[in-house]
């Protein structure tokens, strides 16, 4: 049994290390400062910040979009309803069963929806994709926090007078902060590394988006081509990129982590 | 608010709806029987057979859990019943962060590692040719994919077993291993089977990694070592072509139907199986 959990931790381990061990022939600082020259993909000069930058686009915008949608309901569900309500256990079931539907059926209805709205592939269709496949994830993971919130803290808000919405926006969304970051972050971090959804609706393109309308290029994808050429030294740099993507990945959780921990002391237990 | 809270539910029925919608030009032409089981997929020539993409799906979905499940269990049995408390505090973060890697990742650390393995140490050991992307590869990254899934819901499961149950049993003299096997894990056993079938929908779903992985030749499959072309990396891949090929498109998004279809049926099932489970532990 020890033997099995050592082989899970001894997995983790193994991935990260192949991965940077081999991008470092080709881990160069023009990788993450260029975007992608002529004949790039035949090995020449340039670098996938068109990727990087295009990624933390999609994401960002995605995860804009999905705290919108996700906020609202999940303090709704907590504070408005009763924890018995059809729409209380529906909602919540809906979260779990979207949670679980693959990321690649996301990027067909993001299609679907994409060709619905007259747009093309583009930076916005890819946003509205993710933004969907993030719902579940962040949504689950706010409620998870704004469900432990004791009933006392909202008690004592409204004896001082305060409203529904006042409690809801200035007492549990503060007591839940770190939480609600942290789902944040969890969502972000997933937008950034999924590749099936944004096949379809992103698009790719060489140069950073100036506008809305216009293909991005993402990281994960920016992988995937690369590792399908031919050429050695390309599919070294797709290595290179995997590295980068996972540095970026490992970041975001330590960082949501050191934010948990500093926010802990403004919590009311 | 409450306008957006009904947005979560509007979407799987607008999901299913669409893609049901998209897909009705094929299903006008072909019967849904002849889809599913025919094995004859040429797109030029207008035929459209799911079968061998349906069971290069479920090859590599079966040889993932079989690698998968006792390793997963075996690992919350440790950590929620042996594991000093420390190291369980050190191990979740670590099990989070191998549900956090994108699944790119995955399929770069596969094409590195698994893939040449398999193909040079593993086939030869079974007298078999192979090039290494093959069932055999999917269901290893794939089986790494889901372990953090099942680990996590089985761990779930094993906590809202109340202490006092382990307590009676050891205090009639039971062991340790005795109290976990007649005990935990027969208390837990509907709460584990729900973890797994979460894990198989994972997995049935997963597209980038095994599609990098897995050899993508259109033929049903016949042992592990062979080629195999799942469900999710068909969509994937052809997705350039689908709109100059007559129907193309409706096919491709009928697969995503089936696909979707499939995990919603597991996961509804499980999440059922899990409100049972907390229901009874409440």
């Amino acid at each position: 049994m020890f033997f099995s959990t050592a082989l899970v931790i001894g997995s983790l381990l193994l991935i990260i290390g192949t991965i940077i061990w081999k991008s470092l022939p080709a881990l160069k600082l023009s990788m993450i400062t260029q975007t992608p020259r002529g004949g790039y993909y035949l090995g020449k000069e340039g670098g996938i910040l068109n990727a990087i930058i295009g990624s933390f686009l999609l994401a960002s915008g995605a995860t804009a979009l999905a705290i919108f949608l996700s906020l609202p309901v999940v303090l709704y569900l907590n504070l408005y309803t009763r924890k018995s309500s059809f729409i209380n256990i529906f909602t919540r079931f809906s979260f779990d069963v979207l949670w679980g539907i693959p990321s690649i059926v996301y990027g067909a209805f993001g299609f679907i929806i994409m060709i619905f709205l007259g747009l093309r592939a583009s930076l916005l269709a890819g946003i509205i994709t993710v933004a969907l496949l993030e719902l579940p994830i962040m949504s689950r993971a706010m409620d998870e926090i704004v469900r432990l919130v004791p009933l006392e803290l909202q008690d004592a808000s409204y004896s001082l007078g305060a409203t529904k919405l006042e409690t809801a926006l200035k007492v549990v969304v503060r007591q839940c902060l770190p939480g609600i970051l942290t789902a944040i972050l969890l969502a972000f971090g997933r937008g950034i590394g999924d590749a099936a959804s944004v096949l379809f609706t992103a698009g790719f393109s060489d140069r950073i988006p100036s506008s809305l309308f216009q293909p991005a290029a993402t990281l994960p994808l920016a992988i995937f081509f690369q590792l399908g050429t031919p050429f050695p030294e390309v599919q070294e740099r797709a290595y290179a990129s995997a590295a980068v993507l996972t540095v970026i990945i490992l970041a975001i959780s330590i960082v949501s982590r050191i934010l948990i921990k500093r926010h802990k002391k403004f919590m009311i237990k | 608010m409450f306008v957006l809270t009904a947005v979560p539910g509007l979407v799987v029925f607008l999901m299913l709806f669409g893609l049901f919608q998209k897909s009705r030009p094929i299903l006008a032409v072909k019967s849904v029987f002849d889809l599913l089981f025919s094995s004859s997929w040429h797109p030029l020539k207008g035929e459209f057979g799911f079968f061998p993409f349906i069971m290069g799906t479920l090859w590599v979905t079966f040889v993932a859990l079989i690698l998968a499940v006792p390793i997963s269990i075996l690992t919350a049995t440790y950590l929620s019943e042996y594991a000093p408390k420390f190291f369980r505090e050190f191990t979740k973060p670590i099990i989070d962060l191998l549900a956090g890697i994108p699944s790119v990742v995955y399929g770069v650390w596969g094409v590195l590692v698994v893939v040449p393995f398999v193909g040079n140490r593993l086939s030869p050991l079974f007298g078999a040719y192979s090039s290494g992307y093959c069932v055999l590869s999917g269901g290893i990254v794939l089986a790494i994919m889901v372990l953090p899934t099942i680990i996590h819901v089985s761990l779930e499961v094993f906590s809202s077993i109340p202490y006092e149950i382990r307590e009676a049993s050891l205090s009639l003299g039971a062991t340790r291993w005795e109290t976990v096997r007649h005990v935990v894990l027969r208390k837990g056993l509907q709460g584990i089977i729900a973890a797994v079938v979460l894990g198989l929908s994972r997995a049935f779903g997963e597209t980038m990694a095994v599609l990098m992985v897995v050899g993508n030749v259109a033929k049903v499959p016949k042992s592990i070592f062979d080629g195999a072309y799942p469900l999710p990396a068909l969509i994937a891949n052809n997705y350039g072509e689908m709109l100059s090929i007559p129907l193309y498109d409706s096919a491709l998004l009928l697969a995503a139907l089936v696909l979707l279809f499939v995990v919603l049926l597991f996961n509804i099932l499980a999440r059922f199986i899990l409100i049972r489970v907390e229901r009874k532990a409440g």
